[in-house]
């Protein structure tokens, strides 16, 4: 008997578990549904209007296109509870939700003097159609930041003046939702416009101090100034190649040896590096250029203001399904309140953009929980640890660029 | 059994694994050489480490005491649990490595870009594990009763507690080296003594009698019988008992027992005469006039030829669908590393497996009391010390034991880790990212919890429910997901849940013992012949009602599935 009660319980739970997770996912999506029987009849409405609403925000917020006109559509004409509903952009209709679809011809015509003046127009429809309901349209502006971007058309069987306050509402709460949507694109243009920002970061003063030490093995050893000169391609080209936001930790890796191979060309043996890396997360995808500039700000610490040797240590390790990668380096270090501005964006122009940018994509890609823990003190130098999961839906590295020669070992 | 022998084994297993994960690990590969530290792990180590992990008790107990019970059917187990890589290798390897996928349900999210059916495959997941996992806390309790004569339970609950404390301390992540290690370890351990075995046998003039006729005893034999047993005699038997059978007590005195069920007291002493026939379990009757070496012609199941179905259904695609092994493809660097890996993972278990059998034919002959006593997932473990003795036998016997608990360890260890994982990540995320160790003992008490109610089921057997339920959700899911381009996740869910559900089902009910016999106790005890065809059904059809609703990203998924890395841009 106890058998059987123990194992009912134990297989109950297993199908328990799946069929939770299924039904929370369907309750979550018809909570907003449960609620209508509470409160008076308007605020009911209201309630209703504002949970179709904020069906409606989602599809909206990626932006005017065919698709998510399409989707925001019903949910919109549900709002207005009209027998139709139109949205178009400046040149086309966009999307056409309820009856009479005919309409659609000759419509661009018709809202051409709306998308010039900006303003809601109300205007009877001729049909030749019998038993068409739809007699009159009214047709509001849809405002973006560089003024009219499309209109939003509800089409009914009379003239109504509700109808039209209705739809000049509507209209201008989707003008709201699209410039959401404009902000959010501006936000994603300004990462990668940080990501350019660092690329051309690496640029002068490295690519001066490193040509300058090739320079002077070209006499003294002709052969390594050839390998750094290769290795300085390989590394430029990794760097600035235009295609792919993610790479994976080995190609990263490589960059990183790149980079540690130039300075070292600069300050010789006073630079000692340490790895670890564990063979399990080699293949670990990750924002690219995410780790070179942690390793460079190590190198800095390391050798800013102090003569003796400097030591950087960089582990990767295998954590379940996360790959943990931390960069110490015994240098000046900082102090924690300098580097808390820093990562605000508060510290001056010039200093640890590289920390504060990775720290930004990392939270973007990942969410808040995986950004950067820097622990530091003034003479105690720095330790960096960054987090990747090992899969996170989206993030694909593009295939490594070509390297220009076969390693030579 | 000597004690000092195998616990020393055991214990130097632990620390080997702890050392070699730990401290060795870190000075080899800590260097200042890039070259050398981006070096990805080799398709052949990480073979040997996908081995390591992949055999378990079942394998390295359970298919010997299978054999020696039932005969040469149960070979279809260590066939069944090779060829589960051929499919792997054809249908699944490179396409679920190009996929970026870490686990399952990263998979199933992955392709289908719904977390609703990421959610059902994370639960399959863990029940999945939660029925591997028990199978593997068996052996280890049967194996400290041979070694200590502790009650079954203590064995499973210490290798419970420590495989728990290690994980949820974060020692035994699944480090390549360390499992590569446990497959080597296995290997020698089940090799070695192997060879001195059949030398032994060879010595003793290669006896092969008892292949073709019921088991005999080859000599004057004592078994101490522990719990009450009930024996079907086929024909008269003299045995000397000490002790109560049939109700009645002897003392050291000579008992005719006629052919028909006689019930023994536990605590009794049997001592049998050589060349006296062994009596069987009154369940496992119908065997009792069987040929041992002639496929199909007689084991415990009522319908054979339906349980061989059954058997090489569910192994040959439930391995598709085992966590532990799934997560390690990623560490190789790309599609056409994973292949490679499980290409040498075929060579290698299979050379695995040929060992078990060996075990169990030489079981037959030397060790036949353990058939009466029901004992035979033990039967490796007692083998040196009857066919060898003395020193030689004791520490042949240590090694086995040894490489049983890196078994458990390795297997156990993995499991333990990927329900974990799936816990703090899909099913419980209000326990937050960091509550790692407490879904650590969770995954671990749910198995321990059935492991202390069901006994009696022979380890393979267990490990066999594993691979059905496998076989009926993930392997749908899989092959669909890479093969299928109309698959939804509509019907991925309902595949899932119809398919692996009614396995699952199937499974509770044969562990609960019922129905007793004929049809509906085959079709139940051996599930993966009509629910992985159910499964198939259940996410074509629903698929195919959804026809709308295929995720947008199909294509380009599919083009990164199946094109070699380097030629997608």
């Amino acid at each position: 008997m106890t058998v059987l009660v123990t194992l009912g319980l134990a297989v109950g739970s297993v199908l328990l578990l799946a069929a939770g997770a299924a039904l929370g996912h369907v309750a979550g999506r018809r909570r907003g549904a449960g609620r209508r029987a509470l409160g008076t009849p308007v605020e009911r409405a209201t309630f209703q209007t504002l949970h179709n609403a904020s069906l409606a925000a989602p599809p909206l917020r990626a932006g005017l296109t065919e698709d998510t006109a399409r989707k925001a559509a019903r949910r919109l004409r549900t709002l207005l509870g009209t027998d139709a509903l139109c949205l178009t952009d400046r040149s086309t209709v966009l999307t056409w939700d309820g009856s009479g679809e005919h309409h659609t011809a000759g419509l661009m015509t018709q809202v051409r003097q709306v998308l010039e003046t900006g303003r809601s127009e109300a205007f009877p429809l001729t049909c030749a159609q019998e038993g068409c309901a739809i007699r009159w349209a009214v047709v509001a502006p849809l405002t973006g930041d560089n003024g009219v971007v499309g209109t939003l058309a509800a089409f009914g069987a009379r003239e109504s003046p509700v109808l039209v306050r209705a739809t000049s509402e509507v209209a201008r709460w989707v003008s709201v939702q699209l410039e959401l949507a404009e902000l959010d694109h501006s936000r994603t243009r300004l990462i990668e416009a940080e990501i350019r920002a660092l690329r051309a970061q690496i640029s002068p003063h490295f690519l001066f101090n490193s040509l300058a030490a090739i320079a002077s093995f070209v006499r003294t050893d002709p052969e390594r100034a050839r390998d750094l000169l290769l290795e300085f391609a390989d590394f430029t080209r990794y760097s600035f190649r235009r295609h792919g936001e993610f790479t994976t930790l080995v190609d990263e890796l490589h960059s990183i040896e790149q980079y540690l191979n130039l300075v070292r060309a600069r300050f010789g043996e006073r630079l000692a590096v340490t790895l670890q890396i564990a063979p399990e997360v080699l293949a670990v995808s990750l924002p690219f250029l995410c780790l070179q500039p942690l390793v460079e700000n190590a190198v800095k610490h390391g050798l800013e203001g102090s003569v003796a040797r400097s030591h950087i240590s960089i582990v990767a390790r295998d954590a379940g399904a996360e790959a943990v990668v931390v960069i110490e380096d015994d240098g000046v270090g900082m102090d924690p309140e300098r580097l808390r501005a820093v990562l605000r964006g508060e510290g001056g122009p010039s200093t640890g953009i590289g920390l504060r940018n990775v720290d930004e994509r990392l939270r973007q890609v990942y969410g808040d929980d995986y950004g950067l823990v820097l622990e530091t003190a003034v003479g105690a130098g720095m330790k960096i640890t960054a987090r990747f999961p090992k899969y996170r839906p989206g993030v694909h590295p593009s295939p490594p660029s070509l390297r220009t020669r076969p390693r030579q070992r | 059994m000597n004690q000092a022998y195998a616990v020393t084994a055991v214990a130097v297993v632990v620390v080997a694994t702890v050392l070699i994960g730990g401290l060795g690990l870190r000075i080899s590969r800590t260097t200042s050489d890039f070259y050398v530290a981006s070096r990805s792990v080799p398709p052949r180590l990480n073979a040997a480490a996908i081995s390591g992990e992949y055999l378990s008790a079942a394998s390295f107990l359970g298919v010997a005491g299978l054999v020696l019970a039932q005969g040469t059917d149960m070979l279809w187990y260590p066939v069944g649990y090779t060829a589960g890589y051929l499919v792997l290798l054809l249908f699944v390897a490179a396409p679920l490595r190009r996929s970026g996928a870490y686990t399952l349900p990263d998979f199933a999210e992955d392709r289908l870009e719904s977390r609703t059916v990421r959610r059902a495959a994370s639960a399959f997941v863990v029940g999945v594990g939660w029925l591997y996992l028990l199978p593997q806390l068996q052996g280890a309790g049967l194996t400290l009763r041979v070694i200590t004569g502790a009650p079954r339970w203590t064995g499973g609950l210490l290798v419970a507690v420590v495989v728990t404390a290690a994980v949820a301390a974060g020692g035994m992540r699944s480090i390549t080296f360390v499992q590569a290690f446990q497959y080597v370890l296995k290997l020698t351990a089940l090799l070695v003594p192997a060879l001195f075995l059949v030398a032994a046998w060879h010595g003793d003039g290669t006896p092969r009698g008892p292949f073709d006729e019921p088991p005999t005893f080859r000599q004057h034999t004592q078994v101490q019988v522990e719990d009450t047993l009930r024996l079907r005699i086929e024909e008269p038997l003299t045995v000397t008992v000490t002790g109560t059978v049939d109700a009645t007590r002897y003392r050291d005195e000579g008992v005719l027992l006629e052919p028909g069920t006689h019930t023994i007291e536990g605590g009794t002493d049997l001592r049998f005469t050589p060349g006296s026939t062994v009596p069987r379990p009154a369940e496992h009757a119908s065997a009792g006039t069987s040929s041992w070496a002639e496929p199909l012609s007689g084991s415990r199941d009522a319908h054979p030829l339906y349980s061989t179905y059954g058997l090489i259904v569910a192994t040959f695609l439930g391995t598709m669908g085992l966590p532990h092994v799934v997560v390690r493809f990623y560490t190789s660097p790309n599609g056409h590393a994973a292949r490679r890996t499980t290409l040498v993972v075929l060579g290698m278990i299979s050379a695995f497996y040929l060992l078990p059998p060996v075990y169990g034919a030489l079981a037959r002959l030397y060790e036949p009391e353990l058939i009466m006593t029901g004992g035979t997932d033990a039967a490796v473990l007692l083998l040196p010390g009857r066919l060898l003795g003395g020193l030689g036998g004791d520490l042949l016997e240590a090694l086995l034991v040894g490489g049983a608990f890196a078994a458990f360890l390795s297997t156990a260890s993995g499991l333990t880790m990927s329900v974990a994982g799936v816990l703090t990540q899909d099913l419980l995320p209000s326990l937050g990212v960091r509550h790692f160790r407490l879904a650590t003992v969770l995954a671990m008490s749910v198995p321990v919890a059935a492991y202390l109610a069901v006994s009696d089921l022979p380890v393979a057997d267990t490990v066999g429910l594993a691979f059905a339920v496998s076989a009926s959700s993930f392997c749908p899911l899989l092959v669909l997901g890479i093969w299928w381009r109309r698959l939804t996740a509509a019907g991925a869910v309902t595949g899932l849940l119809v398919g692996g559900g009614a396995a699952l089902a199937a499974v509770a009910a044969t562990m609960a013992g019922f129905p007793e016999g004929g049809w509906p106790r085959a079709l139940l005890a051996w599930p993966a012949v009509w629910s992985v065809p159910l499964g198939f059904l259940a996410m074509i059809v629903v698929s195919l009602a959804t026809a709308s609703r295929i995720p947008p990203g199909t294509g380009a998924t599919m083009a990164r599935l199946h094109l070699p890395e380097g030629a997608t841009r």
